[in-house]
């Protein structure tokens, strides 16, 4: 045997033992939860009330739904224009561009207690907002900005010049061309962000725990404190209580962030079904 | 009547220097080939037409472009400019949506609404573009679903739209097959009753196939505009003749030819 072909061979073991790694490092984690939890997802933790005995988890469910929803729907129309802004409108390259952009990359890599910190001092506290659905929702929706506005703002780079140009030669304005024919173009790629940004909510604990505060409730309002899935689990496990219950929740968020996966990937299937 | 009429053109990017005093005149409802090597400035002089150039940052444009007596650079309104002189690309680019949407985005956005009218609009402009026979069952199928030559003439079809009174065209067959470029110089034949057309190109045999007047561009100069078979058979200038010499003995590197860098990438 040939030295290049022993090398080629240790290449190909060493290729395998990573995917062989990583698989079994999700399948460990799944399996784990789910054999630690399973037997406790009775049907008694899906009760529309929590209480002491029975640490029910679907308030927390619809508060992650809730808060998840809020917090998108402030943060990716800003994310969505800003990236219009710094695309379509400034100068390509500009020192606002970039500076913006330097902005947006620092936001994303500050650590998410330091978001909840910000999100206390002000929305809880200097807004008056108190421990809400609100206040979580506009912390998050800071969090998350960063990821919309860059993952908009590559979506809309994507797309050809050519077809800016196609619009504009038929004699249709800056805006008309932005909204009829490049943000539909771009969609896909924003859809993208905005998915994994929902991902960040969905997981989301430290930043929620001092501005949504850890009530077991259904909201009414979004001025009412709330406690989302990830929320949920992190407060059964530190009671230690409920830690079973707490493996249950976890198959339960893992079960929401694979129909989250599906569904948006469903979604992308069907509009791209318009375009090629 | 000259449909452009066109004086002292001077055309600046930045430090270049890349259209020089262009005097250039058209006639209604005839068809001009714009011919030149790559980078001459064709291409560039073709989007001073509709000021697409307008969009190039760092792009100065001075003397007077005259479109139908009127000079189409104090125009006001840029877009009532562009819908009465159309322009179709090199590369087919139809919009991401229905045959249908593209043909009517034009209409549409010159104030068109009622439904019956754009269906007529839009059956009318594919018609003219030859195309109408091949789509009429699939008006509602993406765009990004025709081949290369058919989303070439649905482009041509979506200029048409908006009735111009001129169309440019910048080498509207370099990217096409063979066959797909004989239906759109057939087509482009049948154009010219109606509309006045400019086209650029590197093919030579297109040129003198379906051009009433042909202007010879060489290094951002407009060296010689005259009747094509004139200027094919009997160049004034020696620089024409030996450009349409060399091309003309060498079909197969004029049919090769390069595609042209756009000027405002060189630039």
């Amino acid at each position: 045997m040939t030295g290049m072909k022993i090398k080629e061979n240790i290449m190909k073991w060493l290729v395998w033992a990573s995917i062989a790694l990583t698989a079994a490092t999700l399948a460990f984690i799944v399996l784990f939860v789910v054999v630690k939890g399973l037997p406790y997802l009775k049907p008694s933790l899906f009760s529309l009330t929590y209480n002491s005995v029975n640490v029910s988890l679907t308030p927390a469910l619809i508060s992650t739904v809730i808060l998840t929803a809020l917090a998108l729907v402030i943060a990716v129309p800003f994310g969505v224009f800003a990236s219009i802004f710094l695309v379509e409108y400034a100068k390509r390259g500009s020192k606002i561009v970039k500076f913006i952009r330097a902005m947006s990359e620092t936001l994303a890599g500050i650590p998410s207690i330091v978001f909840g910190l910000f999100g206390m001092l002000f929305f809880v506290t200097f807004l008056g907002f108190g421990f809400s659905v609100l206040s979580g929702a506009l912390t998050l929706a800071i969090m998350v900005l960063p990821i919309v506005l860059r993952s908009s703002e590559e979506a809309l780079l994507a797309v050809p010049d050519s077809l800016r140009e196609g619009s504009l030669s038929l004699g249709a304005g800056k805006l008309r061309t932005i909204f009829k024919v490049v943000l539909p173009a771009a969609a896909p790629g924003i859809f993208g962000g905005v998915i994994l940004s929902s991902g960040r909510v969905v997981g989301e604990t430290a930043a929620l725990i001092y501005t949504a505060g850890t009530v077991a409730q259904i909201p009414y309002s979004p001025l009412q404190s709330a406690r989302t899935l990830s929320v949920h689990m992190y407060a059964l496990s530190g009671e230690s209580l409920h830690v079973g219950e707490g493996y249950a929740t976890a198959i339960v968020l893992l079960v929401l962030v694979a129909v989250i996966n599906v569904a948006s990937s469903a979604i992308l299937k069907r509009a791209n079904r318009n375009r090629i | 009547m000259n449909c452009f009429s066109v004086k002292n053109l001077n055309l600046h990017y930045g430090e270049m220097h890349a259209l020089i005093d262009i005097h250039f005149d058209m006639k209604y409802r005839e068809i001009t080939a714009l011919i030149g090597p790559s980078g001459c400035g064709k291409s560039t002089f073709l989007r001073t037409l509709n000021r697409m150039n307008d969009l190039v940052e760092g792009c100065r444009v001075e003397g007077s472009v005259r479109l139908f007596d009127e000079d189409i650079y104090t125009m006001p309104d840029v877009s009532m400019l562009r819908k009465r002189v159309g322009m179709v690309f090199q590369k087919p680019n139809p919009f991401p949506m229905s045959v249908f949407d593209n043909v009517a985005y034009g209409p549409r956005t010159h104030g068109v609404r009622s439904r019956q009218e754009l269906e007529m609009i839009v059956e009318k402009s594919l018609r003219d573009a030859a195309i109408w026979d091949e789509v009429k069952d699939r008006l509602k199928k993406p765009a990004m679903s025709l081949s290369g030559g058919q989303q070439q003439r649905l482009c041509i079809a979506r200029a048409l739209a908006v009735s111009p009174e001129v169309l440019l065209l910048d080498e509207p067959t370099s990217a096409l097959d063979p066959l797909s470029t004989a239906k759109i110089e057939e087509l482009l034949r049948e154009l010219r009753s109606k509309y006045s057309v400019v086209i650029v190109t590197h093919n030579m045999q297109q040129a003198a196939h379906i051009s009433d007047k042909t202007a010879f561009f060489l290094l951002g100069e407009l060296v010689e505009q005259g009747d094509t078979k004139e200027l094919f058979e009997n160049p004034r200038d020696e620089r024409t003749a030996e450009y349409i010499s060399v091309k003309v003995s060498a079909p197969q590197a004029a049919c090769a030819a390069p595609v042209d860098i756009p000027a405002r990438l060189a630039g």
